[in-house]
C-alpha cells in the first residue's frame, strides 16, 4: 500500500507537467445502456455510479472531462482510433481486453454473474443463454457448454429471456438485481453465481500513460478516504466494496 | 416541459404520458427526425452531384477519366452497401487524419499505428479532441453524408448515364447540323432532355435513399433508430419514467413514419414526372399532346 501510495504520489508530481495542452478535454466514452453502472437519464444525459465516479475522478486529477456514448461492440475500437479517451462502462479488466487497451487499478471489486430466467427448473450449463456481445460473460457462456446467443445491448438480453429465446440470461449480478425484484416474480435468479473477470476499472489507450497516472491516483485518493465506497454503496443498494 | 412534471413518480395516466412523452429524452428523439430529414435534403443533391460528374466521366473521350467513372460505378454497385457505409466513415477519417498529420506535425517520429493505435499528433486530430460534443457529432454526420453520397452517386451515375443515350439520336444530329459544338449539344439539348428519361430511376433511387437512412445509426449517428431503441427498452426504477419493454410501439412509430414519407414522395414524384414529360416526345409526352387537342 505504501509503495503504490508513493508510486501515486510521484505520477501526480510529474504527470502534471505539460498535460494541459494536448489534453484540454477528456473524453470520457461510456454505453449508456447498463443501470446503474451507466445509463441514460430522462433528461437524456449520462447518469449513474460511473458518471458520479467519473465527474469526481475528473475533479481530483483535475480535468475538464466531457461524456460520450458509444455502442458496446465497437467500444474498444472507437478509444484505440482515439475517438475518446477513455472507457468508463463496466468493463471488466480481463486479459484479453489488456493486451489491446491498457486499465487504470479496479475502482469496483469483481462482481458476481448471475443467471436469471423465467422458470427455475432451467438447465444453464446446457440450455440457451442470452448475454451481451463482446462480454466477459458471453465467453464464459461459450465455454460453458450451453448455446451462447449474443445481443448488442444489455436490455436486448433480458427481452430476449421475456420472450422465450433464451432460457436464461447471464450478467452482472448488480445489473440484474433490481430488473429481478421490479419483474414481479415473473424473473428470478438460477443456478449459482458465477466469479468472473478482476474488477472493473477504466480503459485507457496503452500509449496514454499520463493519464493513467493521472486516473490510478485520483482512484487512489477515493479509496483512501472512504468516497469510493459510499458512492458504491449509494448505487448498488448498500453494497460493501471493501476498498 | 409542464410545471407539473417535476414529480413523476406521483402522476398517473395521461397526464404521466404527457409527461414522458416530452421529457429530454423525448425531445432529443423528435430532434432527430430532423437529422434524418436533413440527411436526405444534403444527400439528394449531393448524390445527384455525383451521379453527374460520374456519367459524364463515364462518356468521356478521355480515357483516364472514362475509366475513372467506369470504375467508381462498377465498384460502388458491386459492393454492398452495408460494407461501403462501414469502410467508408473509418477509411476517410484515418485518410483526413493522416493527410492532416503529414502536414502539421512534420517532425513526429513515432509511427502512426502502434499496434492497435491509430495515433495522429493531437494537432492533427479531426476533429480536434477539445472540441465541444456538437463538433464531434457534425462531422460524424458529414462523414456519414459522404458515404451515402458516394454510394448512391454511383446509382445515380448509371440511371444518368443511360438518361443520356435515351435522348433521340435525331435531336443530336439536328443540334449538330445548326453547327452547336459537342460541348453546346451536351449542355443545351442533352442534359435539358434528359430529366425525363432519368425520372423514373431517379424516383426509385430517392425512394431506396429513404429507406437507407437507418443506417445512419449503423455509423454511430444517434438517429430515429437509435432513440426508439434506447426509449423503448425497458426501464427499471432507477429511471424517473419506469415502463415495460415498448420497443415494439416505438419501431411501430417509425414504421408509420416511413410509410408516410414515402407515400408523399410518390404523391410528389408523380406530379414532376407529369409536369416534366410535357412536350416531350416520350409516350407520356404524346398522350398529353393528344389529351390537349
Amino acid at each position: 500500500m505504501k509503495k503504490l501510495l508513493l508510486g501515486a504520489a510521484a505520477l501526480t508530481l510529474t504527470a502534471g507537467l505539460g498535460w494541459a495542452e494536448s489534453h484540454s478535454v477528456t473524453r470520457m466514452g461510456t454505453e449508456g445502456a447498463y443501470p446503474p453502472y451507466n445509463f441514460i437519464n430522462d433528461a437524456g444525459e449520462v447518469d449513474g455510479f460511473e458518471r458520479e465516479l467519473g465527474d469526481e475522478l475528473c475533479k481530483r486529477a483535475e480535468l475538464n472531462c466531457e461524456w460520450v456514448t458509444n455502442e458496446w461492440d465497437s467500444i474498444i475500437p472507437n478509444l484505440v482510433s482515439a475517438n475518446y479517451d477513455t472507457i468508463i462502462a463496466g468493463m471488466s479488466i480481463t486479459e484479453e481486453r489488456d493486451e489491446v487497451i491498457d486499465f487504470t487499478q479496479a475502482y469496483f471489486p469483481p462482481d458476481p454473474s448471475a443467471y436469471v430466467a423465467v422458470s427455475s427448473d432451467v438447465d444453464v450449463m446446457g440450455g440457451v443463454v442470452a448475454a451481451q456481445t463482446g462480454t466477459i460473460q458471453a465467453s464464459h457462456v461459450a465455454s460453458s457448454g450451453a448455446t451462447l446467443v449474443e445481443f448488442a445491448t444489455p436490455d436486448e438480453t433480458i427481452a430476449a429471456v421475456k420472450n422465450g429465446e433464451a432460457d436464461a440470461v447471464l450478467a452482472d449480478k448488480a445489473f440484474l438485481d433490481p430488473i429481478v425484484a421490479e419483474s414481479g416474480g415473473a424473473l428470478s435468479f438460477v443456478g449459482d453465481d458465477v466469479m468472473l473477470g478482476s474488477g472493473i476499472g477504466v480503459g485507457l489507450r496503452e500509449s496514454d500513460t499520463e493519464l493513467k497516472g493521472k486516473l490510478d491516483a485520483a482512484i487512489t485518493s477515493m479509496k483512501e478516504d472512504g468516497t469510493l465506497n459510499a458512492m458504491i454503496a449509494k448505487w448498488f443498494d448498500g453494497m460493501d466494496a471493501g476498498y | 416541459m409542464f410545471a407539473h412534471c417535476t414529480d413523476p413518480s406521483t402522476l398517473s395516466g395521461l397526464s404521466w404520458l404527457a409527461c414522458y412523452l416530452t421529457n429530454g429524452k423525448h425531445l432529443a428523439f423528435y430532434a432527430s427526425f430532423g437529422t434524418v430529414m436533413l440527411l436526405l435534403l444534403v444527400t439528394a443533391p449531393a448524390a445527384l452531384g455525383f451521379g453527374f460528374v460520374g456519367a459524364t466521366a463515364a462518356r468521356s473521350r478521355i480515357p483516364p477519366l472514362r475509366w475513372f467513372g467506369q470504375i467508381y460505378t462498377a465498384m460502388v454497385r458491386g459492393v454492398p452497401e452495408i460494407i461501403f457505409f462501414l469502410f467508408v466513415p473509418i477509411a476517410m477519417d484515418q485518410g483526413f487524419e493522416w493527410l492532416r498529420h503529414q502536414v502539421k506535425c512534420p517532425d513526429w517520429t513515432e509511427p502512426v499505428r502502434q499496434g492497435n493505435d491509430f495515433l495522429v499528433c493531437a494537432a492533427a486530430k479531426l476533429p480536434l479532441s477539445n472540441s465541444p460534443q456538437w463538433v464531434h457529432e457534425a462531422y460524424n454526420f458529414g462523414l456519414a453524408v459522404l458515404a451515402f453520397a458516394i454510394v448512391y452517386g454511383a446509382f445515380a451515375a448509371n440511371v444518368l448515364s443511360g438518361a443520356m443515350k435515351a435522348v433521340p439520336k435525331a435531336q443530336l444530329e439536328t443540334a449538330h447540323a445548326y453547327g452547336m459544338s459537342d460541348r453546346q449539344t451536351f449542355w443545351r439539348v442533352t442534359v435539358p432532355q434528359m430529366w425525363i428519361y432519368a425520372l423514373p430511376g431517379l424516383s426509385n433511387l430517392w425512394m431506396i435513399l429513404i429507406k437507407a437512412t437507418p443506417l445512419l445509426f449503423l455509423l454511430g449517428v444517434e438517429d430515429i433508430v437509435y432513440w426508439a431503441r434506447e426509449l423503448g427498452g425497458s426501464k427499471t426504477s432507477i429511471y424517473a419514467y419506469p415502463h415495460p419493454d415498448w420497443r415494439l410501439y416505438y419501431f411501430l412509430g417509425l414504421l408509420v413514419f416511413y410509410l408516410l414519407l414515402t407515400r408523399v414522395s410518390e404523391v410528389v414524384l408523380a406530379r414532376l414526372t407529369r409536369r416534366l414529360s410535357h412536350g416531350q416526345a416520350t409516350m407520356a409526352g404524346e398522350a398529353q399532346r393528344k389529351a390537349a387537342v
